[in-house]
């Protein structure tokens, strides 16, 4: 049982004199702390921005919602429904129902060019005619402030993204599009997703507004169980009058999000590592000094007998403890600069822009704390490989 | 002993550390190289020859389409010299991952628009009487491994013919390259008059023109009046500068130029502390010798410019390792890349500005040590020793 305690106590005195050492080496400990503070901020802040994105589009779709477009077509902006279709649509098997009837909206998806606040430049935002059950299709739906349009009016409500995103689109604001003016009558969150970058309106009003006639883009739909969806598929694939597809909710969001969000992590990754190995080298520079600095205190401890491993166990926890410091800075920052901060981007698929915030879970935190865990582990190998094979009389004898 | 000399064996003294603080301004500015070519990537591609040219879209949004007849309306306004529209067609090769741009044009009048676009004139020829012909850009071209004389199926989900089918088969007639590194060489561009024919709607209509001025000084006030020409009609139209116009298409994405300058802040902060400590340290061990020098005769103007030389030598040592491998590196990435950020190359505008930051870090990093020296009193110093 001795052993190991004694081995222990040596650990932790030769850490010690580390710690403690740190006041009068505090430049370089901070270099190095703020080195991979650095890393650690940068990694979180530009992983956040996918995780938000992603977070704003899967938002959207419960297991139980559908999305039925154009056959070949991969976005809402390229398809196009007659209305005999929707109504064939209405009536398939397995849709839930409320008190109005089926639960499937049919929607007409357009772009309009708004101002983007943050750069002051045009950018396109989606707006979206819907049906009367639109609000019992999507979950978390609500009215904000205001109220929502009335039917058969040229009214328009606001997703919470959008108001925040885009110039002009205050509650009692009037958007000219064209020639129609919409007044602007309330503002909707929904939960978090993508129709919160959207503008909506009576679909009826907007066929008008942009000559539609009666054809529409996509019909959302919400099922009465997350298993109705294939035989609800098969039903519409197979009806020799549709020529449609028919997706649930979150494939078709996923398909979208994945090239944005991966490009995003990738960039982020990429960014990230290479300042991981400009750290490591800014860690080593550190634990280095810190070797040489106490070069005769931990020849005079080997002297009297401590032993090499304690050594080397010792100077990795200094340099380990450095690295967690700096993770913790780097991930705090991370946080509070990031987290929640709302921004608007381009889908390209839908040609339309989602706004999301930035989202700093827990798991990116860990994975922060984690880089820089391993950052300090590499950073202080070599240094205390060093500590552990001095030369024990040549030291002492600089004394 | 020189002065370079001097200089020289102070970095050497503590071999390690100078290795260590020169690769890791290197990574710096690694990075650096990497990201001012993702910025390029992302927002750069405005045409030098595009300074005359305006771009006219539909007031309400570009997806909504304007008549074709607008042409010869813009072509009567005063200050314009010529006018042109492509149409987005939103096409694929294959699968829907190989995307690139396609338009329908009017060949004669695209090729007079945009004489930054270089063709063969043969090629040429043969296009503007093959109907089905298309021309594609040079990366396009070696990405599919297109060549002279194949047909190529392209489809879309925007455009269906009279028939409803959606592939569209197009003949390679030619390959264009671009004057500039920035000039779009992704696109494939086809005769309108075989899209008009064979779409199934929309005939007539049209994506977007473009408008050359006969004087760029003028180019604000004929935007002005095109969008008068056309206002108060169905189709209301809203016209700027081609730089504007592709600079908010960028913008739609966010703002890229804020968020690399922020990394960028975070990496160069860091590294400036780095190569910062380490002079001090350098110096602060060094400061019996410094001493030394003073006392046989050093000016304080000497001694601030050996730690100075010495900072910047080591920022110059790992920049110009840095952006060198940046230079070598950001053409490597660029063919993997070349379908996600086809203009991705590191520009010689950044080039020139990595320099200037190198020499700022040194400076920077080396200022506040070798004042330090420079205060320097010979007495407290010797006794030091």
């Amino acid at each position: 049982m001795a052993g190991p305690i004694n081995w222990l106590s040596q650990v932790a005195s030769v850490a010690k004199f580390g710690l403690l050492g740190i006041p009068q080496r505090l430049g370089s400990v901070t270099a190095a702390v703020i080195g991979i503070a650095g890393v650690v901020g940068v990694l979180i802040g530009v992983l956040s921005m996918a995780v938000g994105f992603k977070r704003a589009m899967n938002a959207s779709a419960s297991a139980d919602a559908a999305i039925i477009l154009r056959s070949g077509a991969d976005s809402e902006m390229v398809s196009g429904l007659a209305r005999e279709d929707t109504r064939v649509i209405s009536d398939a098997p397995g849709l839930a129902r409320d008190a109005q009837g089926p639960m499937a909206s049919a929607e007409l998806f357009v772009i309009i060019d708004l101002l983007k606040r943050s750069t002051g430049t045009r950018a396109n935002v989606p707006l979206r005619g819907v049906g009367p059950a639109a609000f019992g299709v999507r979950d978390h739906l609500k009215i904000e402030k205001g109220t929502a349009f009335a039917w058969g009016k040229n009214e328009v409500i606001v997703g919470v993204g959008a108001a925040q995103e885009f110039a002009g689109l205050e509650v009692g604001s009037t958007l000219k599009v064209g020639h129609q003016e919409w007044p602007v009558v309330g503002t909707f969150s929904a939960g978090g997703g993508t129709a919160e970058s959207e503008l909506w309106a009576d679909a009826t009003v907007l066929q008008e507004a942009y000559h539609r006639g009666t054809s529409f883009q996509s019909v959302y739909a919400k099922l009465s169980s997350p298993a109705a969806f294939a035989p609800f598929k098969d039903s519409l694939t197979s009806d020799p009058r549709l020529n449609v597809k028919v997706l649930r909710q979150a494939e078709y969001y996923a398909e979208q999000s994945t090239v944005l969000s991966t490009l995003i992590s990738t960039l982020g990754y990429l960014v990230a590592s290479l300042m991981a190995i400009g750290a490591v080298f800014g860690a080593l520079n550190t634990m280095y000094s810190s070797v040489s600095a106490r070069t005769r205190e931990i020849a005079t401890l080997r002297a009297l007998g401590f032993g090499a491993g304690a050594v080397v166990v010792s100077v990795m926890l200094e340099s380990v403890a450095l690295a967690l410091a700096g993770g913790a800075l780097g991930a705090g920052v991370a946080y509070l600069a990031c987290n929640g901060f709302h921004t608007a981007t381009v889908n390209w698929q839908s040609f339309s822009q989602v706004t999301f915030a930035f989202t700093v879970t827990p798991v990116l935190l860990t994975q922060g704390i984690l880089w820089a865990a391993v950052i300090g582990l590499v950073g202080g190998l070599l240094p205390a490989l060093r500590a552990a094979r001095l030369p024990i009389a040549a030291a002492l004898r600089e004394l | 002993m020189s002065f370079e000399h001097l200089i020289w064996s102070n970095l050497k003294r503590k071999k390690l550390r100078t290795l260590l603080t020169v690769l890791s301004v290197t990574i710096a500015f690694v990075l650096f190289g990497l990201l001012s070519s993702i910025k390029q990537a992302l927002t750069g591609g405005v045409s030098l020859e595009g300074a005359n040219r305006l771009v006219v879209q539909h007031k309400v949004s570009i997806i909504q389409l304007l008549p074709v007849s607008y042409k010869e309306r813009m072509e009567r306004i005063p200050g314009v010299a010529a006018a042109t529209h492509q149409t987005w067609f939103g096409g694929y090769y294959q699968d829907r991952k190989y995307f690139f741009m396609q338009s329908p044009v009017v060949p004669e009048e695209f090729l007079g628009m945009h004489p930054e676009l270089i063709l063969p004139p043969e090629q040429k020829q043969v296009w503007l009487r093959t109907r089905t012909g298309a021309i594609v850009g040079r990366k396009t071209a070696e990405r599919f491994h297109w060549k002279l004389g194949d047909r190529v199926p392209i489809q879309t989900p925007i455009w269906a013919k009279g028939d409803g089918s959606a592939a569209w088969d197009f003949d390679i007639v030619g390959i264009f390259d671009g004057k500039e590194k920035t000039d779009d060489t992704m696109s494939l561009f086809f005769h309108y008059d075989y899209f008009d024919e064979a779409r199934g709607r929309g005939k007539g209509e049209v994506g977007w023109f473009t408008v050359r001025v006969k004087d760029p000084a003028q180019a604000a006030a004929v935007a002005k009046l095109v969008d008068g020409e056309f206002e108060n009609s169905p189709e209301e139209t809203k016209t700027e500068p081609e730089g504007a116009f592709l600079q908010a298409w960028v913008k739609q994405i966010g703002n890229i130029a804020l968020m690399t300058a922020a990394i960028l802040g975070a990496v160069f902060f860091t590294i400036l502390l780095v190569t910062g400590n380490t002079m001090s340290q350098a110096v602060r061990e060094r400061t019996g010798e410094l001493g030394v020098l003073k006392a046989i005769g050093f000016t304080n103007g000497r001694v601030l410019a050996l730690v100075l030389a010495e900072s910047c030598l080591l920022a110059a040592l790992g920049g110009g390792l840095g952006l060198g491998a940046a230079c070598i590196l950001v053409p490597a990435l660029a063919k993997p890349l070349s379908a996600m950020l086809p203009m991705f190359f590191f520009p010689v505008r950044d080039l020139v500005a990595g320099s200037g930051i190198c020499l700022g870090l040194g400076v920077a990093s080396g200022l506040f040590p070798a004042l330090q020296a420079t205060r320097l009193r010979v007495a407290d110093a010797l006794r030091r020793m």
